[in-house]
């Protein structure tokens, strides 16, 4: 399945948008951060799982997607919310524990909430799969239209939550597709360290339903599998299994340092950066200029830009509105 | 309640599962599932009759699978669906907490009200019956302990339909949690004190509201579920020896009617609580706390009868040793005289 021009620019613009977020994002959350690094400090305190170099995951799915579709992300959610079309003030507004926020604060980076768009994440690896099974369902039983999409990262198919999920949506033949974003490491243990099998889409396997793998963090191959296995899903062909080797930039949090990464690998990955060559094969293909991207990328960091002036002008709610919504 | 309609005496089960067909037939996005809850009817036999009525789409059998299908009904209530959902024992809690409290309780929080869960997750409690400690557990404290899921533990079948139905019709993740020893399942010895006049009509018991099932003046007996039953015929004893009890019956956990449960005690100035949960960090200790924080002027240091902090024994000799009873209530009422 190939992409129009369109939906190639729209996944390039995603990505792009994604990692100006994550940059900023990393530069405001180490404001009062130094010179000794404490969590609690700063404008973003906390735990932040920078999605830099996942982007190709999240922009390839999505395109296949729209508001009415359900997407539950992980606690490194960013680059999907983006993609997904979280209203990006109230995103921001709610990493940075404002008023404006999401939930107004109480949630933070982990729990992203946008009933608009269908979207949610959770902090808890494998936690979101559940849930994208029961939308699937739900969606099955109304016979509405639309499609759950459960993303996880390549440690949660270790998880029971991931076989028994997987086992519920062939059983009931749910309209859900399952990605593992993989990216070779689970904090600081490395995939082959954890997981029996060096790919886990081969579990697909053993729930009867079928497993892409994507490699080398592609983007247009991330576009043909999603597609592939969404359509099947729109058909009422029941759930798909998707690996997609990525790549983590970042560490697995801010202040990670990461020493146990074999030498050069940062280097190697970095030098393997999908915004880059996406921009490259772009061009070569004539798809965009140097113009059109100068421009496309000004506006995407002016998005950006416009939802961090957007937070940090906002206030905090009073601290007592902690006390509301436990119940509606 | 007034209603013009028949009553006829249910079991807790049965009327579990009439408040459930009720809300059903009135409402598409209801469905019920879980292990054994469709042509079997429930090992319980809270879903009886469902399945033949509303057929294998809404009244779905899972695998044995708590955490797919626990996680599954919070993200079909989040989708506009009305789930009720069946973990087979709270025993079984340990497998899929998770989508319990980190995901069911507090999706709604997290999203600052906007996400609703409005779910039920039903639950059979306690032991009585030799079923050793996976099978015979209460946990009420555990549930009630954790923020954003409401709690309701009905001791007759009255209240077991209405908050049945709140339940169902509540925008919030109710937590139903069912003592089998009220079930009516013969095979689990049956406190047919549970067994009451119900009305054929849909109503709702308010959540949130606990209930004086005997009013009385020397002693407030506070318990839930099975307790309540215990409660009765310890009251009934002690009116032989002169003693005017009431019992408060709490019904909901989440929220906890404090007020009526201090209301009693300001009058009867003594204060047991019996509980068949372990007896410490519990509902015996919040109760308690509830009432002294708030007025200490008591007759009496309050005390509780609840089930040793000791998993539960298989022996039949051992489990009812361990067991609050109606003599276990009595002989703490003495001693709290001996004491004064």
């Amino acid at each position: 399945m190939q992409p129009t021009r369109e939906q190639r620019l729209w996944m390039y613009r995603q990505m792009v948008t994604s990692r100006h977020l994550e940059e900023r994002i990393e530069t405001l959350y180490m404001e009062g951060k130094t010179p000794v690094f404490n969590m609690a400090k700063g404008p973003i305190p906390g735990e932040m799982h920078l999605s830099n170099g996942q982007e190709p995951c999240a922009a390839g799915v999505c395109a296949h997607l729209t508001a009415d579709d359900v997407v539950t992300a992980t606690h490194r959610p960013h680059h999907i919310a983006v993609a997904k079309g979280v209203d990006l003030d109230a995103m921001v507004a709610e990493i940075f524990g404002k008023a404006t926020g999401l939930a107004g604060g109480r949630g933070g980076h982990m729990h992203l909430f946008d009933e608009r768009v269908n979207f949610s994440c959770s902090g808890i690896i494998g936690e979101g799969l559940g849930p994208a099974v029961g939308a699937a369902l739900s969606r099955k039983m109304q016979g509405k239209p639309g499609v759950a999409v459960a993303f996880l990262g390549e440690g949660a198919a270790n998880q029971g939550a991931f076989h028994e999920a997987l086992n519920l949506a062939a059983v009931w033949q749910l309209p859900v597709v399952f990605v593992i974003e993989d990216n070779a490491w689970g904090i600081s243990v490395a995939k082959q360290a954890s997981t029996a099998v060096p790919r886990n889409d081969r579990r697909a396997a053993a729930y009867g339903m079928p497993g892409h793998h994507v490699a080398d963090n592609d983007v247009e191959g991330v576009f043909a599998a999603a597609g592939e296995a969404i359509a099947r899903a729109r058909e009422g062909q029941g759930p798909s299994l998707i690996e997609i080797e990525t790549a983590r930039l970042a560490g697995h949090f801010m202040g990670d340092g990461e020493d146990y990464r074999p030498e050069g690998e940062k280097d190697g990955l970095k030098a393997r950066d999908p915004i880059p060559r996406y921009r490259a094969a772009l061009l070569e293909a004539g798809l965009l200029d140097e113009a059109g991207d100068a421009s496309l990328v000004a506006e995407a960091r002016e998005r950006v830009e416009a939802a961090i002036r957007f937070a940090q002008d906002s206030e905090f709610l009073p601290p007592e509105a902690a006390l509301d919504t436990v119940f509606v | 309640m007034t209603t013009t309609t028949a009553t006829r005496k249910l079991t807790i089960a049965r009327a579990m599962a009439e408040a459930t067909a009720q809300e059903m037939r009135a409402d598409p996005s209801v469905f019920v599932m879980g292990e054994d809850v469709g042509p079997l009817g429930g090992v319980f036999g809270n879903t009886r009759g469902l399945h033949d009525e509303f057929g294998p789409e809404r009244v779905r059998d899972t695998p044995i699978s708590e955490t797919a299908f626990i996680g599954a009904a919070v993200g079909a209530a989040s989708d506009g669906m009305r789930p009720v959902v069946e973990l087979m024992f709270v025993d079984f809690f340990g497998v899929c907490m998770d989508a319990i409290y980190n995901l069911m309780a507090k999706n709604t929080y997290f999203s600052g009200g906007r996400v609703k869960v409005p779910m039920v997750l039903m639950t059979s409690t306690g032991g009585g019956y030799s079923d050793a400690g996976q099978h015979s557990q209460c946990l009420y404290g555990t549930f009630a302990h954790l923020p954003g899921m409401k709690v309701v533990v009905p001791s007759n079948a009255y209240d077991a339909k209405g908050l049945m139905t709140a339940a169902i019709r509540d925008d919030n993740p109710v937590v139903f949690m069912y003592h089998k020893a009220l079930q009516g399942m013969g095979w689990l010895g049956t406190e047919k004190g549970a067994t009451v006049p119900v009305p054929e009509e849909a109503y709702t018991v308010e959540i949130g509201k606990a209930a004086v099932v005997r009013e009385g003046r020397d002693l407030t007996l506070v318990s839930l579920g099975a307790g309540v039953h215990h409660c009765l015929r310890a009251a009934g004893a002690l009116e032989d020896e002169g003693f005017d009890v009431e019992v408060v019956d709490l019904r909901s956990l989440v929220p906890l009617d404090r007020e009526t449960v201090r209301a009693s005690v300001a009058k009867t100035g003594r204060l047991i609580v019996v509980d068949e949960d372990y007896h410490s960090f519990g509902v015996s200790g919040e109760i308690i706390a509830s009432v002294v924080e708030h007025d200490h002027r008591l007759k009496s240091a309050p005390a509780r009868v609840a089930y040793p902090d000791i998993p539960i024994p298989f022996a039949p000799t051992m489990e009812q040793w361990a067991l609050p009873d109606a003599d276990k209530i009595v002989a703490a009422f003495h001693q709290m005289l001996l004491n004064d």
